[in-house]
């Protein structure tokens, strides 16, 4: 399987680099991934990376575009509050990209 | 990876190597195949092999006695089941099922051709399980089972989609999708399944659906969509959960409960049944109507499916209904009374709004959604006005499983019409039961098996196109959470400007309600027809 190197260690990843095991993830992982895409994470990506893992420790899944959605707007103001706002933040997608950094599984089934 | 552009998909290569196919190495190519299963889902399960491994690396770290193991597999099957023996040993290989595959049709690879889909198990049943095969080998059509063929099924069996197309045409009647649940099978014993299966069956077998939704996920999603529900309408919905005692239990497939345009489906399912009033419970473990088990082994099948079964029982409901769900129906039609004999637990099923008698149900006791609607609609039971979808031009692609698993193909088209004024069916050899399967079911609709989804859902779409350009259609509904996930895709890649929904989304924005304020907006928050200034 491939690994992420982080600080010296190796973490388990899938093929698309995801973590595999959530509770390894490390604040400092989400900087390296998104080096890697060539993103630099601001405190507005911060904002939704925390949201994603807050809303998946209570929850165990990551949320529904349009609960972040709802909540970005809620937190960031209205004119936030849409996907094309999250889309400029994390170009790959917010429930791809955003939950990659954020160490969060993408769920699988009929969706 | 990017996918390439659809004119650049189009052009597909239908002619053959020169070689012939046993001489013509399987080439895995990427976008083609799904990623292989984790091990914790196995273990989850208590299946074999669990291990991490990639379809991509040369070593699959399979047990040592792995041809054994399906070879010994493979005869045990043969002789449980007649059908499968029977599909094995008949074919004549006309080849009147060979253009009949989506996949076949958008990718051109003549391995695809159903025929010969199964003739790379046919050609180890030959060697393995048939005198002549065993004496005469490669004369007889027969091969043996080396790494290079077990990958070959592999790469080919996560190639179907199980949608049985190809059985319609079949002159003998072999269901080559039941070759392929039976290579699945066998795939499974050496711990050869997919992540996109093997994790929802996991998910499913924990926490009663494919999503891995807790009980408090599900109420948080329906808190959304009871807060959405009363911003476009002005009533406040109040469903009930894990209710004794209530007359119905409502199955719904999970997709609908957490990924769009599926959630619409079910906020609308949710504003028809408050209207009517109706005595009904959605249950947080019986919480998946599709059964994902049936992609991975019979006995997978009847472990997942058990739960709605058990739910039933423990709630004491008097019958079941069935959401918007593709395979649920293939499972509950075909295999259920089989599996576990006719339900006499629960009542025959009748329709408290109009007493109607669903006779069709006798043995299963499992009513449709849509017959259920359709039972409503006819007896003049619903307030609707067609007029609020009149910006939507609708065509209804039928799901392979409701369609070809269950012969259901009026309710729907009847609902569509009574709440929507403009439809158009796509042309005749794409509907009903000649139906083009979305590409992706069976469990196939991973993103890393892009390139293979668009491709099989180019002849579904290439059919959207024609009543798009003919007619105008911009919405395409279907009866199936597989089909919404899918579709979303593959239409928007090779049509785009074509949305999808489900069916009860297009009942609900037409259902006229007592007491409703002045609806502007249709259930996705969009205005309706003539209130765009509201």
């Amino acid at each position: 399987m491939p690994q992420l190197e982080f600080e010296g260690k190796q973490y388990e990843v899938d093929e698309d680099g995801y973590l595999q095991d959530w509770e390894e993830w490390k604040e400092g992982m989400a900087q390296l991934m998104a080096s890697q895409d060539g993103i630099t994470l601001g405190p507005e990506h911060w904002d939704i990376i925390k949201f994603l893992r807050e809303y998946f420790i209570k929850f165990q899944i990551a949320p529904m575009i349009k609960i972040l959605v709802k909540e970005i707007g809620k937190v960031m103001g209205p004119e936030k509050g849409n996907t094309k706002y999250l889309y400029q933040l994390f170009p790959g997608g917010p429930a791809k990209q955003a939950c990659r950094y954020a160490g969060l599984p993408k769920p699988t089934g009929c969706v | 990876m990017a996918n390439p552009k659809p004119e650049e998909l189009a052009r597909i290569e239908y002619n053959p190597p020169k070689t012939g196919w046993m001489d013509t190495p399987t080439v895995f190519k990427p976008g083609i195949f799904p990623y292989g299963c984790k091990p914790k889902s196995l273990e989850t399960v208590s299946f074999p092999n669990p291990r991490s491994w990639s379809v991509k690396d040369e070593d699959w770290k399979l047990p040592e006695n792995w041809q054994e193991i399906f070879i010994e597999g493979l005869r045990e099957r043969v002789n449980k089941y007649r059908s499968f023996r029977l599909f094995l040993d008949i074919c004549v290989r006309c080849g009147a099922c060979a253009d009949k595959c989506h996949f076949y049709i958008g990718g051109g690879d003549p391995k695809n051709m159903p025929v010969l889909r199964a003739e790379l198990l046919r050609s180890v049943y030959r060697k393995y399980c048939t005198t002549s095969g065993k004496i005469m080998g490669k004369i007889a059509g027969a091969r043996e089972l080396t790494i290079d063929v077990l990958k070959e099924i592999w790469y080919y069996a996560y190639q179907c989609t199980e949608c049985r197309r190809c059985s319609l045409f079949c002159p003998y009647g072999i269901d080559t999708a039941e070759i392929t649940i039976l290579a699945r099978e066998l795939l499974n014993l050496l711990g050869l399944n997919i992540d996109w299966i093997a994790g929802p069956v996991a998910n499913c077998w924990l926490t009663g659906n494919h999503l891995g939704l807790q009980p408090h996920t599900i109420i948080d999603s329906f808190d959304m969509f009871i807060n959405d529900l009363e911003t476009a309408t002005g009533i406040r919905v109040s469903p009930t959960f894990n209710r004794k005692g209530a007359e119905i239990l409502l199955v719904v497939p999970s997709g609908d409960l957490f990924a769009d345009p599926g959630t619409y489906t079910t906020m609308g399912e949710l504003l028809l049944f408050h209207e009517l009033g109706l005595d009904y419970t959605w249950s947080t473990f019986a919480s998946e109507g599709g059964d994902f088990g049936f992609f991975t082994s019979n006995e997978m099948a009847k472990r997942l499916h058990n739960k709605i079964y058990e739910e039933a029982k423990r709630l004491k409901v008097k019958w079941i209904m069935g959401g918007e769900c593709g395979h649920m129906w293939r499972v509950w039609h075909q295999y259920h009374n089989t599996w576990f004999g006719p339900v006499d637990f629960l009542e025959e099923p009748v329709s408290p709004i109009t007493g109607t008698k669903f006779e069709n149900t006798k043995s299963n006791k499992t009513v449709h959604i849509c017959e259920f609607t359709a039972d409503l609609i006819k007896h003049g039971k619903l307030n609707l006005d067609p007029s609020r979808n009149d910006n939507l031009i609708v065509t209804y692609h039928d799901s392979c499983n409701t369609s070809r698993g269950m012969g259901f193909f009026e309710e729907p088209r009847y609902i569509i019409n009574s709440v929507c004024k403009n439809f158009y069916e796509m042309p005749p050899n794409t509907i009903r039961e000649q139906t083009f399967c979305c590409g992706s079911g069976s469990g196939l609709n991973a993103s890393e098996n892009m390139e293979n989804r668009l491709r099989g859902g180019l002849p579904r779409a290439n059919a959207v196109k024609h009543v798009k350009e003919k007619y105008g259609v911009n919405m395409l509904a279907c009866i199936c959470a597989i089909d919404r996930a899918a579709l979303v895709t593959a239409v928007d890649y090779w049509v785009p400007g074509v949305g999808v929904t489900g069916v009860h989304e297009l009942v609900a924005n037409a259902l006229v309600m007592k007491g409703e304020k002045k609806r502007t907006k249709d259930l996705r928050g969009e205005p309706l027809p003539g209130m765009e200034g509201e």
